[in-house]
């Protein structure tokens, strides 16, 4: 038998890395939207400047988490980029034209609520689950 | 695309993780290429054709017959 290498490789340790760093990022960014969000109600009075300060620190983390998620993404091997790119393109794609099918239906009054951009998010969050989903299944 | 890779690994007595490692891809890739499911770029297909000390056509073989 060839001698292997044993254990965990390097590329699996990066990996990790840079999915344990994505997941601070995401943290750091879902922790700022928050204090931007309910920041002026409930801790500083709707004080304009905090509230511009907040959403540029959000804004900044945002940038973060995207070269965070981009790092995270070279380092996966090839199918499980593969798996990423078809689950992002059928949450983009079902986003996009639920999303703005969904607003017309708003725009026109056919429904009777508004059509709230938190939505169009939560569709895309899971239809973009659904896509990884079916994707580690089909290569399983 | 056919493939070889199962029964090469076999060969050596080299578990999926093993050789998951040698190729740096995860175990469920090297599984979904031994099945046949996902077909390897060329650059990972040289790889594990370097490891094995083979050429590429004595590892990975096109299914379109002629």
């Amino acid at each position: 038998m060839s001698k292997l290498k044993t254990g965990s490789s390097d590329w699996a340790a990066s990996n990790a890395r840079n999915t344990i760093r994505l997941g601070y990022w995401t943290a750091a960014w879902v922790v700022t939207m928050a204090v931007a969000n309910f920041g002026p109600r409930f801790i500083w009075q709707f004080n304009e400047s905090l509230t511009v300060i907040a959403i540029l620190i959000n804004l900044a983390i945002g940038f973060g988490m995207i070269v965070a998620h981009k790092h995270h993404l070279k380092g996966l091997d090839e199918m499980h980029q593969k798996i990423q790119l078809e689950a992002m393109a059928l949450s983009l794609g079902v986003g996009l034209v639920v999303g703005l099918a969904y607003s017309n239906l708003d725009v026109t009054n056919i429904i009777a609520f508004d059509a709230e951009i938190s939505q169009l998010f939560i569709l895309m969050g899971l239809t973009y689950g659904a896509g990884i989903f079916i994707g580690r299944r089909r290569f399983r | 695309m056919k493939n070889r890779l199962k029964v090469l690994r076999a060969e050596r007595d080299w578990t999926q993780a093993q050789l998951a490692i040698e190729l740096e891809v995860s175990r469920q890739t090297v599984n979904a290429i031994e099945k046949g499911k996902f077909d390897p770029s060329l650059p990972l297909a040289f790889k594990a054709a370097r490891l094995f000390n083979l050429a590429i056509e004595d590892i990975f073989q096109d299914e379109i017959k002629s």
